[in-house]
């Protein structure tokens, strides 16, 4: 039995989706990540060379065989229109995880018992810039009746539900950058409590949009240095770090009571150990000295799956390129003191960049493929860390390990944090 | 056919993404085309849009067909 307050229902994953910078598809991604491949580049949503950033991790366009996003193959046409990007890539990852579970309610009791909780840290953010120049340019009878549906966050949820007459619990996190996390945490525990059987989980975002990229220009949070070589631009820990990369995409996974995932043979990817969340008090952009609210979302997350330290392998950091990093190498070094030197730690971001709130959806599924491969993804551009430290952050290459525990950190602003452990999953 | 019978056909194939041949005067947008009611309200817009005519509420619940569309149309442009 893992962790507290159980009532002994065991969560595992069954399905995985998703939608990143390197590929649409999961397999496709995974492999490019542990090939060390980046998906950052020059940004061609919009003419970026009014702002000091100008790189970011786009989704690629192309043939869906080849890893591509050919939208009509997901979204009817007719329907595309009512949704905002962040929407389109989250009920793409979405759908591959459906598919991939092979989960089809069909009766109104599995329908009832089977949930959506996929979030957004912003939304439908360039579709609220739009509606806003219909306003101003003094047309606003003119603004479309599906503006406020294809920006609303929990849209996803609700678009997901319609289309496989999913009944049960529709929801959606929204907590900036820990978003995925939440939700995949939150859902977790919907099933423990007994108010559904089966979650769809995870976060999307698409806000690599001129908005974005200018607001967060301006909280001086994106790298700018880096233009001319844009692969180059994520380097978490590295000395020459300047600032994140924003990414584009979602992660998805299914998720399910492990009884229920018996009765029908389903695959399963791993388990959910148990999660945490705590709030920094402190900043509405900068973590607390040492990352304390880090350490004790950790901490939480560890008594939540009766995990220590010396149980886990491996760590998928926020790592986001920024100087933050080092105060949650801090914290992590804390947290495992003699165990750090047996770990490996990597950011993931330093290939497709920060999906903001996918972000921790996608990492959640990477630690479930680092666990079935034995395979711990690379930190790419860690040429010279700005600091040592006894943890392997595994620069530059994959590394074959044993990784039966992992553990992915996502903290967003407003301070809030969230912690989540995965297991490879044993009867 | 008329220039706005046409141009109301274009609209109607390019909002809702149906064939052409399925946009028949009698259609229904709602029971024929697979239109919700936010689909109407949308291609209400686009028909005070593409012909420069006011829509007020009460007469674009009245339009439930094609031919509804055409005929209020043409009936505005002739006034």
């Amino acid at each position: 039995m893992s962790g507290t307050g159980t009532n002994g229902r065991r969560v595992v994953v069954t399905g995985i989706g998703v939608v990143s910078p390197l590929a649409v598809g999961a397999e496709l991604t995974w492999k490019r990540l542990i090939e060390a491949q980046s998906g950052i580049g020059r940004i061609t949503h919009f003419d970026p060379s009014e702002l000091p950033a100008q790189v970011a991790g786009e989704v690629p366009e192309g043939s869906t065989a080849e890893g591509g996003l050919t939208l009509s193959d997901w979204v009817p046409i007719k329907d595309q229109k009512k949704m905002d990007r962040f929407i389109h890539l989250g009920l793409v990852a979405a759908i591959q995880a459906v598919e991939d579970s092979g989960w089809k309610p069909e009766n109104e009791e599995d329908r009832c018992a089977t949930g959506v909780m996929i979030g957004s840290g912003i939304g439908g953010l360039q579709t609220i810039y739009e509606g806003s120049l219909t306003v101003a340019s003094g047309r606003a009878r003119r603004l479309s009746p599906f503006f406020i549906p294809s920006a609303l966050i929990n849209l996803i949820s609700g678009h997901l539900s319609i289309r496989y007459g999913f009944k049960g619990p529709n929801h959606a996190a929204v907590t900036a950058c820990a978003t995925g996390v939440h939700a995949i945490g939150d859902a977790a525990r919907l099933i423990q409590y007994g108010d559904a059987d089966v979650m769809i989980a995870g976060g999307a975002e698409a806000a690599i949009c001129a908005l974005g990229i200018a607001g967060f220009c301006s909280a001086r949070a994106l790298s700018t240095s880096f233009n001319d070589d844009p692969t180059k631009a994520s380097r978490p820990w590295d000395r020459d770090r300047d600032g994140f990369v924003m990414g584009e995409g979602a992660g998805v996974v299914v998720l399910e009571e492990y009884e229920h995932a018996k009765r029908r043979g389903a695959k399963i990817y791993g388990e959910i150990g148990g999660y945490g969340l705590s709030g920094d008090a402190h900043h509405i952009t900068a973590p607390a000295e040492g990352h304390e609210g880090a350490f004790r979302a950790m901490k939480a997350a560890m008594r939540n799956s009766g995990v220590t330290p010396a149980d886990i392998d491996y760590v998928n950091a926020h790592g986001t390129s920024t100087m933050a990093d080092d105060l949650e190498l801090d914290a992590v070094e804390r947290m495992f003191g003699a165990e750090g030197k047996r770990i490996a730690m990597s950011s993931t971001k330093s290939a497709i960049g920060h999906l903001l709130g996918a972000a921790g959806a996608v990492e959640a599924i990477f630690c479930l493929l680092a666990i079935r491969d034995g395979i711990a993804p690379p930190t790419l551009n860690l040429d010279n860390p700005a600091r040592e430290s006894v943890i392997d952050r595994v620069a530059h290459e994959a590394q074959q390990r044993k990784i039966n525990v992992a553990l992915s950190n996502s903290f967003g602003f407003g301070g809030t944090n969230a912690s989540i452990i995965l297991k490879r999953f044993e009867a | 056919m008329s220039d706005i019978a046409d141009k109301v056909k274009k609209i109607v194939v390019e909002h809702l993404g149906v064939e052409e041949s399925k946009v028949t005067p009698d259609a229904s947008f709602i029971d024929d085309l697979g239109a919700d009611s936010l689909d109407t309200v949308e291609l209400v817009m686009a028909f005070e849009e593409a012909f420069s005519v006011e829509i007020p509420e009460d007469a674009a619940e009245k339009i439930a067909t094609v031919k509804d569309a055409i005929d209020y149309i043409e009936k505005q442009k002739a006034a």
